[in-house]
């Protein structure tokens, strides 16, 4: 009560540094509540839809991804996400080194097919050296052989209601965010038509010259070389043709993006 | 705009009252920066900040930097990692070949009471958590941010030729770049006359920033979108593949990171209030003491 009277201190050193550093933790954990806030969200997630659609016009439909050469091939190529499923199902396939494993194509579709992986290799097909880039940060260079999806999708006859081709993997990966509802643990993959109708998208069975091994998605994975690693969905078993991907799942198009990341992964 | 010398209206004039009777006004303040300059900086210091956070949170899920176009995974150019040591485990920094032990900041760090193996610590990432989604959408709503605000600061600063006038140092200018070199490191400042202009080391640091580290955060940040690179693939044989790219976006926010430390640090010793006054309101006080 003495300093009553006092002229007012000039604003002390220490005191201006420890408010400076309470404002910063303040404003950091406002960050961190904003993060999980779903309005919030969907304001930064503004920025995405615009990439995707700047993107989109920069590309046109058939641009081809930066192909490489032999000598550029990474001698250890990373695997990630799902690297050795343990699903029954997915364990009894590969004991017969999937002689029995058909993929399905259904959905909005004219004519559904169901292909032996020979059926696939009957295919026309195409080569492509190509660099996979992961969300994380990494690049790795492979050779991929597959058919491309359009072939595909042309037997299949795509219905014009159709907008989107998912795919079902054969894989669960429990991160342990959603829970272990079945529904929200399996991996699956969603992509737009334009880039099912792109040249360089290819459903592979070969990698590097030989048979794809389980750790990189056998017997089938999806290359979309325009995009990043995790939209490349491993251990295929159905292609579906939607309308919409809000029913499916978390409803985001994406194992992935149901657990926030963006569904336009060309960034 | 900087250097026009204005008798400001009373309605945006700070504070006048302190001036002595007998002192012209006009002679007192200064219309320093124009509004587009004042506006444009504070959006790029705001989102500059939080792509730096997000960035760190991003780096932090691979915190390995190669030169390539891919990851030699068993060589990294640098790399931030948490070793196993005698007791417990220890913060690795591996720049060049060269090891240091950085425990407690880098690698290894204390989140929450708990050490951590965590490459950036907790309190320099936006999530504070590990949460890579999450540092995507705020590092890249920010970058669009950044660049919109970006391109409206480089149209304007032609067209007004605020770079050619302002940024540009004369050839007498630098000239006497060492003399200039001399009196910043003994915290001389200009004032007067000589206080009307940014003097050649900031007009260099300044120039640099604009027109070298930012660019080239840029556009190796867009190198390294699978979808840019099919766009402009050009952009891969300019900074030599995707992870160069990666390791120059991170040695390139090296560098703003020390402008900014010597900037603010210059700010806080050049006249903290004037400073800011000026870059807020465009009012400069050419007759404040730098303290
Ligand atoms: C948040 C703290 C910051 C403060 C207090 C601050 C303050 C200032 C001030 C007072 C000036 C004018 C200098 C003068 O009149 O002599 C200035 C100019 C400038 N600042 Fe900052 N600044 C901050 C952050 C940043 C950041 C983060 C960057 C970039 C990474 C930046 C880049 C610049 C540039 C390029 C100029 C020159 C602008 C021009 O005239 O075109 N500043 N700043």
């Amino acid at each position: 009560m003495r300093n009553v009277s006092m002229k007012p201190k000039a604003p002390h050193r220490r005191g201006f540094l420890s408010a400076a550093l309470s404002f910063f933790a303040l404003s950091l954990s406002a960050c961190d509540r904003l993060s999980s806030e779903p309005r919030a969200r969907s304001v930064l997630d503004a920025a995405s839809s615009l990439s995707y659609r700047v993107q989109r016009l920069l590309l046109g439909a058939h641009r081809l991804a930066p192909e490489y050469g032999e000598t550029d091939i990474s001698p250890v190529f990373r695997a990630n996400g799902s690297t050795d499923p343990q699903d029954d199902e997915y364990l009894d396939l590969a004991d017969r080194e999937f002689a029995d494993w058909k993929l399905k194509v259904d959905g909005l579709v004219e004519h559904e097919l169901s292909l032996s992986l020979d059926d696939l290799r009957a295919l026309p097909a195409r080569t492509q050296i190509t660099r996979h880039d992961c969300v994380e940060g990494w690049s790795c260079i492979g050779k991929w052989t597959g058919v491309p999806l359009a072939e595909i999708l042309s037997r299949a006859g795509v219905k014009s209601q159709a907008r989107y081709v998912v795919f079902h993997c054969a894989d669960t990966l429990n991160d342990g965010s959603l829970g272990d509802d079945p529904e929200s643990i399996r991996y699956y993959e969603s992509i737009d038509l334009a880039d099912a109708a792109h040249p360089q998208t290819i459903l592979a069975y070969e990698m590097n010259g030989k048979k794809l091994d389980i750790a990189h998605g056998a017997p089938l994975r999806l290359r979309l070389e325009r995009q990043l690693g995790y939209k490349m969905a491993k251990y295929v078993m159905r292609i579906e043709l939607v309308r919409s991907f809000a029913g499916l799942h978390g409803g985001k198009g994406g194992y992935w993006e149901d657990r926030g990341y963006e569904w336009y992964a060309g960034i | 705009m900087l250097a026009r010398e204005m008798t400001p209206s009373p309605a945006v004039a700070p504070e006048t009252r302190g001036l002595a009777q007998d002192e012209p006004v006009e002679a007192r303040w200064l219309r320093r920066h124009s509004g587009l300059v004042r506006f444009t900086h504070w959006v790029n210091a705001l989102c500059f900040i939080f792509l730096l956070m997000s960035g760190l949170q991003i780096f932090n899920a691979h915190p390995a930097l190669y030169v390539g176009a891919q990851s030699e995974f068993e060589h990294p150019t640098i790399s931030i990692t948490a070793k196993r040591a005698d007791h417990g485990i220890k913060g690795e920094t591996m720049i060049f070949g060269h090891a240091i032990d950085t425990t407690g900041v880098l690698g290894v760090s204390t989140t929450g009471g708990q050490v951590t193996p965590r490459a950036f610590p907790s309190w320099s990432t936006i999530p504070s958590y590990q949460d890579l989604a999450t540092g995507r959408l705020w590092h890249f709503f920010f970058a669009w941010m950044l660049v919109l605000n970006g391109l409206a600061y480089l149209v304007f600063g032609f067209a007004s030729r605020h770079f050619r006038r302002d940024l540009l140092p004369s050839t007498a200018e630098l000239r006497h770049i060492g003399a200039d070199i001399v009196a910043h490191l003994r915290l001389r400042f200009p004032r007067g006359e000589a206080a009307k202009r940014y003097n050649v080391l900031q007009q260099l640091a300044y120039l640099a920033v604009v027109f070298v580290l930012f660019p080239l955060v840029v556009l190796t940040g867009l190198t390294m979108s699978p979808g840019i690179d099919t766009a402009v693939p050009q952009l891969l044989s300019l900074f030599g593949g995707r992870q160069t790219a990666r390791l120059i976006h991170f040695l390139a926010t090296c560098g703003l990171v020390t402008f900014v430390i010597v900037h603010l640090a210059m700010v806080l010793v050049s006249g903290v209030w004037n400073n800011i006054r000026s870059m807020v309101t465009g009012w400069y006080d050419l007759r404040t003491e730098p303290r």
